[in-house]
């Protein structure tokens, strides 16, 4: 366990990371060197730097504990690290097109799109309470600064002042829990801590922290009653960066919340879940009602993120492993989808600017087809419709719930998901049967590409990707246990 | 005879000032800097706490998180203001009841 650090042989487990943070160092010192007006060249080196470490850690040959338990790697932390890294990567190609136009355009966005996937693949392979917390800051960070990127804008500088406060508030509230759980466990490595919650029983001051902890979790993956800062952010920030919010950081903070549930409170059952059921079904349910409301697109995405997030917590209220199996399915479900939506949301561009409002959205089936078919399918898939992925990823959420004898829970997000599609199929009406208002702009080549994989995978899904992902989840999430 | 100093009483310290942070985020009306105030309270806090426990249980570990959360907590006050900064200078004020352009 205990590594020597000098023998660089012993950092094997952590390649992905090292070469991440050196590839970092210079692609930083590379912008400050080269010209301006090249920062694209920034861009498709970082996203040539996320695809080799992306494929490092799929090619990972060490599993173990390093740096004195601070960092582990196993399959599910591999798992959700190529999740991570694939949506960081993905949202960067997504901002390349009219970066200039979404405030994007210069090479510190994509340094710090990469300082803060740094941070998330060690919030994923974090194994004590201080890498998780350092990990957890050098993404949130970076992701504060990359909310108020595009400087002359009002709405981007109020959405990274919102961000900004209720993340400090949110890790302030998971250090406070941190620093009860090291208070009456005595240590702050996971798997000492999961040893001396077996060993000494549960303890007031222990539940308290575990509250805390969790609701700094929440905050991160935007849970209801923790979620009030998504749908301002998602709205005020530029697209791509929204897009970036959107799947990579939610996949990490998801990661921690199971990796904490599963493993760490594994004693303590039947306490942490009654925290997750809750923090589930105000999600689900809040979402499906709040979404119906509203007008702007993004703040749609927000609500709807926010249900998904419900979703994917009703399989990990299971405490099973095929709940966490269900969950793994989940978020890769979930990123494909995302994608796509995101660069339909691009690809709708006026001469004044992108598409606002649903309304906005108004005949796109006339006058570009193919866009509008794209986002009608990813709308049915996030509904829930077979034989689209969405469908299989809540049938393997729901399954494990039922599995796990939680009727009542599965009850709720069947009714929650049926209300949510109110306002998904809104969307693809407006699309398709209203009168064209607008003329939209020509669709980047990238964009066209994603939306294309994005709907072709959602759309095959059972018959392409299904038993190959599922089985790699089932190793995965057997890591756990 | 005199009054023993014990974790209880740091611990109750560290939970007044946590409830402080977090009621001067969300009773604040004025200034988004009380807000950032109010942030490094909550830091504190839990600084206060990690090194009460830390003397207690005579375990190390306690006092380097606490270093960590400092230098966090440096950077996090540095980002925060350079956003404060950007936000005063597209609005021309940095009172929290106009940190309002989108709501829903």
């Amino acid at each position: 366990m205990n590594s020597d650090v000098t023998d660089f042989a012993s950092l094997a487990p952590a390649y992905p990371e090292v070469l991440m943070a050196l590839g970092i160092l210079v692609l930083l010192l590379l912008g400050v060197v080269i010209n301006k007006e090249r920062s694209a060249l920034v861009s498709w080196l970082a996203v040539s730097l996320l695809a080799a470490t992306g494929l490092l850690v799929m090619l990972q040959p060490a599993d173990g504990v390093i740096f004195n338990g601070l960092f582990i790697a196993d399959s599910f932390g591999r798992f959700m690290k190529v999740l991570v890294i694939g949506g960081a990567g993905l949202a960067l190609i997504l901002a390349m097109s009219n970066a200039e136009e979404n405030g994007v355009h210069k090479y510190e966005y994509s340094v710090l799109a990469l300082l803060a996937t740094l941070g998330m693949m060690v919030m994923v392979s974090a194994n004590d309470l201080m890498s998780l917390y350092v990990g957890l800051e050098l993404q949130s960070l970076s992701l504060y600064v990359m909310a108020a990127i595009k400087r002359d804008d009002p709405r981007a500088s109020e959405a990274g002042l919102k961000y900004f406060v209720l993340g400090a508030l949110s890790s302030g509230l998971l250090l406070y829990g941190a620093s009860l759980i090291y208070g009456f466990t005595g240590h702050t490595n996971l798997g000492e801590i999961v040893i001396a919650i077996a060993n000494e029983g549960r303890s007031v001051g222990l539940i308290f922290g575990v509250v805390f902890l969790l609701a700094g979790v929440a905050f991160k993956i935007s849970a209801v009653p923790f979620h009030m800062w998504t749908p301002d952010v998602y709205e005020g920030a530029p697209t791509p960066v929204t897009a970036f919010f959107a799947m990579a950081p939610k996949v990490a903070a998801m990661t921690l919340m199971i990796r904490l549930v599963m493993d760490t409170f594994a004693p303590i059952t039947s306490d942490w879940q009654q925290i997750v059921i809750f923090l589930s079904i105000a999600s689900m349910v809040l979402a499906a009602f709040a979404a119906i409301g509203q007008q702007s697109l993004k703040r749609l995405i927000a609500y709807s993120s926010i249900g998904h997030v419900g979703f994917a917590l009703v399989g990990l209220s299971s405490g099973t492993q095929v709940g966490v199996e269900g969950v793994a399915i989940y978020m890769a479900i979930y990123v494909a989808m995302t994608v796509g939506l995101f660069a339909c949301l691009l690809s709708f561009r006026t001469d004044t600017g992108y598409v606002e409002t649903i309304d906005d959205l108004a005949g796109a089936a006339q006058t570009r087809p193919f866009v509008a078919a794209i986002m009608a399918i990813l709308m049915f898939s996030l509904i829930g419709l077979p034989p689209l992925a969405g469908f299989f990823a809540k049938w393997h959420v729901f399954l494990a719930a039922i599995e796990a004898n939680l009727y009542v829970l599965s009850v709720i997000g069947v009714l929650a998901s049926a209300v949510s599609a109110f306002y998904y199929l809104r969307v693809v009406k407006v699309m398709f049967f209203d009168a064209p208002i607008k003329q939209f702009a020509a669709v980047p080549g990238e964009l066209n590409i994603i939306m294309a994989a994005s709907g072709f995978l959602v759309v095959t899904y059972y018959f392409t990707v299904g038993n190959p992902l599922a089985s790699w989840a089932q190793t995965a999430a057997g890591s756990l246990f | 005879m005199g009054l023993e100093i014990g974790l209880g009483h740091y611990l109750t310290v560290a939970a007044i000032l946590f409830t402080l942070g977090v009621f001067g985020i969300f009773i604040n009306r004025k200034n988004v800097i009380v807000i950032l105030m109010s942030v490094e309270l909550i830091l504190l806090a839990v600084n206060l706490n990690l090194v009460a426990f830390s003397a207690h249980l005579n375990d190390l570990q306690g006092q380097v998180f606490a270093l960590m959360i400092l230098t966090v907590a440096a950077a996090e006050a540095a980002i925060g203001l350079a956003i404060l900064v950007i936000f005063y200078r597209n609005r021309g004020t940095i009172a929290v009841e106009d940190v309002n352009m989108m709501k829903g």
